[in-house]
């Protein structure tokens, strides 16, 4: 491959939009293959030791806590970034501002993973911790830039059209949410800065639901408890506005769920950081009053979707049969597959949170710490990995799958993930109907729809990166079309 | 279609994976030389307590070599059974606790004095056999950790000997010793040092009945049938502080009616097995994978 050639590649995977996001895709497919043999089923195989040798890893015990606050920061930088190419294409702001975040955050996340990664399980080179430090402080910096440049005051972003949710003079309230996110996203992110700086200088490291059942926190245990949460939720919400603009939400249900999501993220957040001070004791009643018209919202956007899509099947003439409706509804996974992710969380992750929070002195308390810590930790992943596979749903859009490819792709995207989850969950409920001592064969069943759905996922997403991998040495590979190409071009209509 | 017959092959698989597991299915028997009526003496002084090495310090104190066997148990209740210190009630055997100080500090509950759970006598998981006048252990367990007994059952057989449950503190220093060890014996895990979940013990059988307990002492380097285990005694020549079952501390915190636990288990990872790992429970909480040991 000639210079030139390499500047393209280099040029397309560095600046253009969808090649920004295949790389962030990259490296946490790359993050997640490698650092997931070190726990589960393949450390049981002898998996682990394995890359460990080979890796030159230096697992000191007392360390796996901070190892694993640093894996969980690093994907979540880059699962970050993802969203923030997206937003950057997706909304309407100056290009130096677009320009700006975007060369920021990919060097923050870039230094964060490896540096970070390196620091976490090579020893401690001291170095590398503080270049992981200035990585996160670049992502910060970057999400300030994206709260000025998503300022929807601005005569310029107001919003003209009326089938879209307005305010009377014309200010964009779907731009608002995605103003009050970001602005309530680099406030939570201070919120485990403060109390993640405070905890790590004196090299006491402590995972969230290891400490849930101290009768009495300390007001920085609350803001990392806080801080996970609400961050998780953001990037939730974050990704629930990107989906919604990809598949031009608006209407009348639009007018309604702007308002709810701007305010359900406000009342959220200010619910989160509650937790930390004298509101504690109501905390959770605020967050409940939040969650509920951000979910609302995202229910909405399930409707609209859904809607559109059935109504794209219907024929020229005569009945729209209820099979036809369900076939036109289910006709492209791509399109489908986001909101019925989105539903499935709420059986996974929401009804679970809600279930456990009302029953929780009854059963959860109940059960040793260690299976509360189970259904904790479980609820997380799951919605972690969730909001991955919609990413994946959208990235398949993006990259123009048709034909046989996007449905095989999407459907088993849904599938497999959706095969280990609800095995999770179950996993994660077990004490509910099963006892400790006969619980082995369920389990071992449990494991391997997990490992199977999750495994094949993985499969499935190191197809498509190697078959992107070959892409670049193509001359005229898809690379070279989607260089030009930017997302709000490709809005449906 | 497809979508269809995968969901249905899933519930189908599991459905049928909720069969019932033979609980009393053959176990090894070994005798490990290891006698469980023996004390190991903590001299007072300082430690380093805890993930990040804090300093702490104890009183002398001795403490039982082993977990409490299930013979051992037996033979405690058949005494408080006739001196009436435990008393069957249904298919329980209760013992009198004198309660604790209530708070009614958020989610804890009020553990006031009275007659309390001590082990369940119809849990199919229950190692010790009552025929109507007398306790004994099930053929294959009697060197076993006690196991599906609750905290009231640990303090009650602890206190009735005039011994107590170790405080965590205490706990912590007779597992570690004066370093900074993250287990009992030393800075790495392999698996014939313990007994964990997938450690390919002989008591395992990970396709019905899972991670089983194995004998008090058991991994003190002997070979048992071909299985070679690694001595991991703790410093001060305790077995078991790691691994096998989950040890109830004897500490009652304020504002809270949590009981705490150390050591983990058959059912954890490794990591669990970390000197400073704690677990907890309510007190009437009973397991197969929770047992105790004494100090005095």
């Amino acid at each position: 491959m000639s210079m030139p050639s390499f500047k393209e590649r280099l040029n397309y995977l560095f600046s253009s939009t969808k090649g920004l996001i295949l790389v962030a895709m990259s490296m946490i497919a790359i993050e997640v293959a490698l650092f997931g043999m070190l726990s589960g089923p393949m450390a049981e195989m002898g998996v682990r030791d394995f890359v460990v040798r080979v890796m030159n890893m230096d697992l000191v015990q007392a360390e796996r806590e901070g190892r694993m606050i640093i894996l969980y920061h690093s994907i979540a930088m880059a699962m970050i970034a993802i969203e923030t190419y997206m937003v950057t294409d997706l909304i309407k702001m100056k290009s130096f501002y677009k320009t700006a975040v975007r060369v920021l955050i990919t060097i923050g996340y870039l230094l964060v993973m490896v540096f970070g990664m390196i620091f976490a399980y090579r020893g401690h080179n001291w170095a590398f911790h503080g270049v992981y430090i200035f990585g996160l402080s670049l992502i910060f910096i970057s999400g300030v830039l994206l709260t000025i440049a998503l300022w929807p005051w601005n005569k310029e972003y107001y919003q003209p059209d009326k089938n879209y949710s307005r305010m009377k003079k014309g200010v964009d309230l779907e731009r608002t949410a995605f103003f009050a996110t970001a602005l309530t996203t680099i406030l939570s992110a201070l919120f485990g800065a403060v109390p993640g700086s405070f905890f790590g200088n004196g090299f006491n490291v402590f995972l969230a639901e290891n400490v849930i059942r101290f009768p009495e926190k300390s007001t920085m245990q609350y803001a990392i408890i806080g801080h996970l949460h609400i961050m998780l939720a953001l990037i939730a919400i974050m990704l629930t506005l990107v989906i919604g603009r990809w598949l031009n939400f608006k209407g009348i249900l639009h007018k309604i769920a702007m308002p709810l999501m701007i305010l359900g993220t406000i009342v959220l957040n200010l619910g989160v950081w509650g937790v930390a001070t004298p509101l504690e004791p109501i905390a959770h009643m605020i967050i409940y009053v939040g969650a509920t018209p951000s979910m609302l919202a995202a229910l909405m956007l399930v409707i609209f979707t859904w809607d559109k899509l059935i109504k794209e099947g219907k024929p020229a003439e005569g009945k729209f049969r209820f099979g036809q409706k369900i076939g036109s509804l289910l006709r492209d996974p791509l399109r489908f597959g986001p909101m019925w992710q989105m539903v499935f969380m709420n059986f996974t992750t929401s009804f679970l949170g809600i279930f456990m929070a009302i029953r929780l002195d009854e059963i959860f308390r109940v059960w040793p710490a260690r299976e509360e810590r189970i259904e904790l930790t479980g609820h997380w992943h799951v919605l972690a990995a969730i909001i991955a596979t919609i990413v994946l749903l959208y990235y398949g859009e993006m990259i123009g799958l048709k034909g046989k490819l996007r449905q095989w792709y999407g459907w088993l995207i849904i599938i497999l993930s959706d095969i280990a989850f609800g095995a999770v969950t179950i996993f994660e409920m077990k004490r509910l109907f099963i006892s400790e001592a006969t619980q082995q064969p369920l389990v071992n069943n449990l494991m391997l729809a997990i490992d199977f759905g999750l495994g094949m996922l993985l499969v499935l997403v190191a197809l498509l990166l190697i078959w992107r991998l070959q892409d670049l040495f193509k001359k005229k590979g898809r690379w070279s079309e989607e260089v030009e190409q930017e997302l709000n071009q490709e809005v449906e209509s | 279609m497809k979508y269809t017959l995968l969901i249905a092959a899933l519930l189908i698989s599991l459905l049928t994976s909720c069969g019932s597991v033979d609980l009393n299915a053959d176990i090894p028997v070994f005798d490990t030389g290891v006698n469980p009526d023996s004390w190991a003496s903590i001299p007072a002084g300082e430690f380093y307590k805890g993930q990040f090495n804090d300093v702490a310090s104890t009183a002398a104190y001795e403490i039982m070599v082993t977990d409490v066997t299930v013979s051992q148990y037996a033979e405690f209740l058949n005494s408080a059974l006739n001196d009436g210190s435990v008393k069957i009630n249904g298919s329980k055997v209760v013992g009198y606790y004198p309660g604790d100080e209530f708070h009614g500090f958020k989610h804890e509950s009020p553990i006031d004095a009275g007659d309390w759970l001590f082990i369940p006598l119809n849990d199919p998981s229950q190692r010790i056999i009552y025929d109507g006048s007398t306790f004994s252990a099930q053929a294959g367990y009697e060197n076993h950790p006690m196991t599906m007994v609750s905290w009231f059952g640990a303090w009650g057989y602890c206190g009735f000997f005039d011994y107590r449950l170790p405080s965590e503190i205490e706990w912590e220093k007779a597992a570690r010793g004066t370093d900074t060890r993250p287990f009992p014996w030393g800075d790495e895990i392999a698996r014939n040092n313990a007994n964990f979940y997938s450690s390919r013990d002989p008591f395992e059988t990970m396709s019905t009945v899972g991670s089983r307990t194995s004998p008090v002492g058991f991994y003190n380097g002997r070979t048992y049938d071909g299985y070679t285990t690694l001595d991991s005694a703790s410093p001060y020549g305790l077995y078991d502080m790691a691994g096998n079952v989950w040890q109830w501390a004897g500490d009652v915190y304020e504002n809270q009616h949590y009981r705490y636990m150390r050591g983990g288990s058959k059912d954890t990872y490794e990591m669990d097995l970390r000197i400073w790992v704690t677990n907890n429970a309510t007190p009437t909480y009973y397991s197969p994978g929770v047992g105790f040991r004494c100090v005095k």
